[in-house]
This record gives structure tokens, C-alpha cells and sequence, in this order.
């Protein structure tokens, strides 16, 4: 469970999400913990933002392994490839 | 001489740290609206991102793209979502005391059309990793800009900043 609290960014029950707010009209700086919809909202984030990140990564992962076996197949180094594209 | 930059309000983050900032009740007598944040997560990672959202509008209308540099390579991205990324600050292991700087610029925040967004930042350690950005962003919606939620992943971490700007045309 801490895994993936840390994973959704998820505050644990000794931390209280809180939000800093600023009445621009009246100048009241007011400190509050995140309503029931901020948390809902915020975990959303979270995961969209997990999930987005982890398929960035299995993307960059596809094509360094898609990359490696070019190089493997043409039998040559990464700086030997970048020498014939330069 | 006419005072077209005023400073509206102003936050410091304190100990407790906090996930949001929030500038509720914008004055609607000005043109543009500015913000300039410095800016550090609590969470345990180099970097983290930080987002905006603006009139409290929590649904997909925001379409942003952004060029970024890390200290090694280039790349951009871009995409719609539930609020525009602005930031990328420093976390928990970056270099102690680093903070990100950050310039957000809402024009005609209260006009009846769409609102668009630009932000230069700097999110420096003093090591190789540090990041170089400019983000480009439309919320699609026509509300007035009478609110703007600063959100990062975790908390801001103390001392972090922000202060809000009118700027007038004339």
C-alpha cells in the first residue's frame, strides 16, 4: 500500500493535503485541507499521470531495444552510426 | 508615468508545506494577469511537474505543448488535459535549497473567448539534470479568469513563493 501511495503522490493519515488560498479581494491568505473533490480530483491526476508516464517509458524502452537490435543487425556501434548519419 | 504592473497578492509556503496555491477573487479591472513562482516539491525524486488550473475549471479543456531541455537533450510534447503543466520544479533529492522560477502570463484573462497561457521556466540544481522550458497552453472555455489553482504532485515545499500580477495596458 505505501507503494502505491507513493505512486498516486497520496498523502498517508499522518499528512493532511492542505491547500494555501488567497482572497485577492480581500487579502485573507487562508490554509485548508483539500475538499472531498480535490482529493478525488488529485488522485485522478495521479493515475492519469502514472499511467501516462509508465507508457512514455515502455515507449522509450521499445525503441532503445528496437535501436540496439538495428545496431546489432547491421554489426556496427552506436558511434559508428552516428559517424555514417553525420 | 502609468502603473501598469501591480502586484494583487502574494503567498509563502510554510513548514506544513502545501499541495495547492490557490488565488481565489481576481480583480477583473485589469488586462493580463502574471505570475511569478519559485517553486520545490517534498516528494523523493529529482524533478516533479507542476500543473494550472484556472477559473476552477477541472474538466479536459486544456490543450498545452512544451519544449524542454534536461542539461543533455531536447524534446517536446504535447496534449489535452484536465490542466495545463507549467513547471518542472525540483524534489526531495535534488540539490538542497535549489527552487524553480517560473513566469506564467495569462493576456485578456477577461475577455469572452478562450484563454491562453504562456510560461518561461528554470528548473535548476546546479548539476547537469536542470531544466530549461517554455509551455504554450488554451484553456477552451470563455469563463473569466477569476481564479488560478497552482497544483504540484505532492506539496510545495516551505519557503516556495508565489505572487500574482494585473498588468494594464494603458
Amino acid at each position: 500500500m505505501a507503494i502505491l501511495d507513493k505512486l498516486l503522490r497520496r498523502n498517508t493519515m499522518s499528512e493532511v493535503a492542505t491547500a494555501i488560498e488567497v482572497n485577492c479581494a480581500t487579502g485573507e491568505v487562508t490554509e485548508r485541507p483539500l475538499t472531498t473533490e480535490e482529493l478525488a480530483q488529485r488522485e485522478a491526476d495521479a493515475q492519469a499521470y502514472a499511467s501516462k508516464k509508465h507508457e512514455e517509458e515502455v515507449a522509450a524502452q521499445a525503441a532503445a531495444e528496437a535501436k540496439a537490435a538495428l545496431l546489432t543487425k547491421l554489426g556496427i556501434t552506436e558511434d559508428e552510426a552516428k559517424l555514417l548519419l553525420a | 508615468m502609468a502603473t501598469t504592473f501591480t502586484k494583487i497578492a502574494s503567498v509563502s509556503v510554510g513548514s506544513g508545506g502545501s499541495a495547492n496555491i490557490d488565488f481565489t477573487s481576481i480583480p477583473q479591472t485589469y488586462t493580463d494577469l502574471c505570475v511569478k513562482v519559485s517553486s520545490r516539491d517534498t516528494y523523493s525524486a529529482a524533478f516533479l511537474d507542476v500543473f494550472m488550473q484556472l477559473a476552477g475549471v477541472t474538466s479536459s479543456v486544456y490543450t498545452y505543448r512544451r519544449v524542454i531541455g534536461n542539461g543533455t537533450t531536447a524534446s517536446s510534447s504535447s496534449g489535452t488535459d484536465v490542466n495545463i503543466p507549467i513547471a518542472v520544479h525540483p524534489g526531495a533529492t535534488a540539490t538542497a535549497g535549489s527552487f524553480a522560477n517560473y513566469e506564467i502570463y495569462i493576456p485578456n484573462y477577461t475577455s469572452a473567448f478562450n484563454k491562453s497561457v504562456s510560461v518561461d521556466t528554470v528548473g535548476d540544481q546546479n548539476a547537469t539534470l536542470s531544466y530549461n522550458a517554455l509551455y504554450t497552453g488554451i484553456m477552451s472555455n470563455t469563463s473569466a479568469v477569476t481564479s488560478i489553482k497552482i497544483l504540484c504532485q505532492t506539496s510545495f515545499a516551505q519557503y516556495s513563493t508565489a505572487t500574482l500580477y494585473g498588468i494594464k495596458n494603458s
